[in-house]
């Protein structure tokens, strides 16, 4: 299982507006392998495809082309059930703005993907959350209304909420764009801190070339086009 | 968040909380609409009993005649029969229609005036065997015999036409309540007393204990003394009406150990039409059912049932547009918060769920509400709508099952208005949604 790679990408293509004139083909021809462990900063500036590839990896949308593989198995035959199925299961999310749902509080948003794989709250999930929201250093705002936290606070409910299903990847789109240094530098070494202990796999999107360099690898999107190494 | 609950419905119940104003205006107004069926159909329900209860209180549900006595011209089916045979002679192998035999058929012609026969005073054949197979019958309550025609009531010089029934009170009062409508003196029938309306009685300027002669038009004279009398709820009723035991009755009529008529009250009231014309291709009587003898009263109960199913299902439609609109304005609201759930795993099922569950939710709590009002307002019209003389108009009629077809109904509207919605928030693509 071990040299099997978190994911595998092999020749994707992504085009939009398909079979129309005004069709246009933003990736072309992506080869991008992460080994189990690897936290990889992705760059590139904007309008490049970094957020389309994103999303081809999270599973939220399909490739027109090439073969995209989580965990060794090939992801473009399955339906869409399944893919829902193993995006809850194998990929966690960190997005820019920390997306919690608000009508929740943070343990709740922290059991989400739990609650939404196995359809109504446990004890365990429960201790599970709680586990996590202390590891993130936010055990005593647990009940708290996630929009009464800071945008560090509620950043890192989010990391939290993203290792619920203990994933065997983390997606990042700029967690921390919207931060103050500070916070960001919490965050990051948070997400880093998992990444040692637990063998968890980060894709971080990216445009601080402070954070980038503090990342494992480094790959930039230009024009379509993977372009590994730094800058 | 509790653990017994599945996911559908924690996020369902926080979602319509969080969006409290919208919730509670939109559970406001399909309570409103509730309340609107629920007072009209328990006011309308009331009202229709009412009246289906004052005219069924003087006259049975079905009543069982013996056949109309029709003449048949036996001589014309003859001539007819006898007539088609030489018709068709000529053409065999004839051209020419003057032919002596042609001649010689010539058909006789024959008119026949029939004349309707007179309709005499008859007893149903066999009633006794006949009444106690009715009784059996599922669906019919009580059969009682009526031997009933047309008399003089006279006293001294003053006579008037009645109409004479002779009953078995035991069972008949259970039919046409008669010790209900008593105004004066006993509703004890026996071989020596009358009951009469109370107009007859003024016309004949008797009271309670006075003596009546009764004759019939085939010159039988009984003299009665007069036990009670009765308000039978209209003018022409009390000045026809006069009752006798069933035995007297049938023999001043001349109808011995017979019953011109059965009288029969069953469960349904409604379905009395139908367990009539069921019993007329049984035994071959005339049956007629309260609902043909009141066909314009009943009509009009109809018309009355009919604008009201009108009026539900609009209100019903106006409280789905409603919770439809508000559903649509939530899913553009949460289309972030959608795609982002859709992101961390969540089913199109799941998302689905959530929204036909709110569409639910803000029925029935719209329908619990609603019925309170609708309540509410009931007995408050109770209170306020009264008689002249303080007595309420009509029974109130609250009945457990409007409530609960309330509710039930109001569920569904909520589930299908939010069809459209909770089918766009499935389809959401979750990139664009987290995208906004």
């Amino acid at each position: 299982m071990a040299d099997v790679p978190v994911l595998r990408l092999d020749g994707v293509h992504k085009a939009f507006n398909l079979g129309q004139p005004n069709q246009i083909e933003v990736l072309h021809g992506i080869d991008l392998t992460l080994a189990r462990g690897e936290f990889c900063a992705l760059m590139g500036p904007s309008g490049s495809g970094k957020s389309t590839l994103l999303n081809l990896i999270g599973l939220l949308d399909r490739p027109t082309g090439g073969r995209l593989y989580i965990n060794g198995a090939d992801t473009t035959m399955l339906d869409d059930a399944a893919l829902t199925q193993l995006r809850g299961r194998t990929i966690g999310f960190v997005f820019q703005y920390h997306h919690l749902i608000a009508a929740f509080s943070a343990i709740e948003n922290v059991m989400m993907p739990s609650l939404l794989a196995r359809g109504r709250p446990d004890a365990a999930m429960r201790a599970r959350a709680g586990e996590l929201l202390d590891r993130v250093g936010l055990a005593p705002q647990r009940d708290q209304a996630v929009m009464s936290l800071s945008g560090g606070q509620q950043q890192r409910v989010a990391v939290a909420r993203a290792l619920a299903m203990r994933p065997a990847l983390i997606l990042a789109d700029e967690p921390t764009g919207n931060l103050d240094t500070k916070s960001a530098d919490d965050v990051f070494a948070l997400m880093r801190e998992v990444n040692r202990s637990d063998g968890t796999t980060f894709l971080v999107v990216t445009h601080d070339p402070r954070l980038g360099a503090r990342c494992d690898r480094t790959v930039r999107v230009v024009d379509g086009v993977l372009d590994e190494g730094a800058d | 968040m509790r653990d017994w609950l599945p996911f559908e419905w924690i996020a369902a119940t926080r979602f319509l909380r969080e969006g409290r104003a919208q919730s509670l205006f939109i559970v406001a107004g399909v309570a409103i609409g509730v309340a609107v069926i629920v007072f009209m159909s328990a006011l309308l329900s009331g009202l229709q009993m009412n009246l289906v209860r004052r005219t069924l209180s003087a006259q049975a549900h079905i009543t069982l005649l013996p056949p109309d006595e029709v003449a048949r011209p036996l001589r014309g089916a003859t001539a007819a029969a006898s007539g088609s045979a030489p018709d068709a002679a000529p053409t065999a192998g004839s051209d020419n229609a003057a032919t002596p035999a042609g001649l010689d058929a010539a058909p006789e012609r024959e008119l026949a005036l029939v004349q309707r026969p007179l309709q005499r005073v008859r007893s149903i054949d066999q009633w006794r065997k006949l009444r106690a197979q009715l009784q059996a019958l599922p669906g019919v309550a009580l059969a009682t015999p009526v031997a009933a025609g047309s008399a003089f009531a006279s006293r001294g010089d003053a006579s008037r036409a009645v109409q004479l029934s002779g009953v078995e009170p035991e069972t008949y009062f259970s039919v046409v309540a008669i010790p209900e409508k008593l105004v004066a003196g006993s509703a004890r029938l026996d071989s020596q007393h009358i009951i009469i309306g109370t107009e007859l009685a003024n016309d004949l300027g008797v009271r309670v204990g006075d003596k009546l002669r009764i004759s019939a038009a085939n010159g039988n004279a009984m003299t009665l003394t007069l036990g009670g009398l009765v308000d039978l709820g209209s003018k022409q009723a009390n000045q026809r009406n006069a009752y006798v035991l069933l035995a007297s009755a049938q023999s001043l009529l001349k109808l011995v150990g017979g019953a011109s008529s059965l009288e029969l009250n069953v469960d349904d009231i409604y379905a009395a039409d139908r367990i009539a014309r069921d019993i007329a291709a049984r035994s071959g009587l005339k049956a007629d059912s309260w609902i043909s003898t009141n066909a314009q009263f009943f009509s009009a109960l109809k018309a009355q049932t009919i604008s009201n199913t009108v009026i539900r299902l609009f209100v019903a439609l106006s409280v789905a547009f409603g919770i439809a609109s508000v559903l649509v304005v939530s899913v553009v609201q949460r289309s972030k918060e959608i795609g982002i759930l859709r992101a961390m795993g969540a089913s199109r099922g799941q998302v689905l769920r959530v929204f036909l569950l709110q569409g639910a939710l803000l029925g029935f709590s719209g329908s619990v509400v609603g019925s309170a009002i609708g309540a509410g307002a009931l007995m408050l019209w109770h209170q306020f709508a009264r008689n002249a003389d303080g007595t309420p108009i009509f029974a109130l009629a609250i009945d457990p099952p409007l409530f609960i077809s309330a509710a039930v109904l109001a569920t569904l509207v909520g589930v299908a208005a939010a069809t459209t919605p909770a089918l766009r928030a499935a389809r959401l693509d979750p990139v664009q949604a987290i995208r906004g």
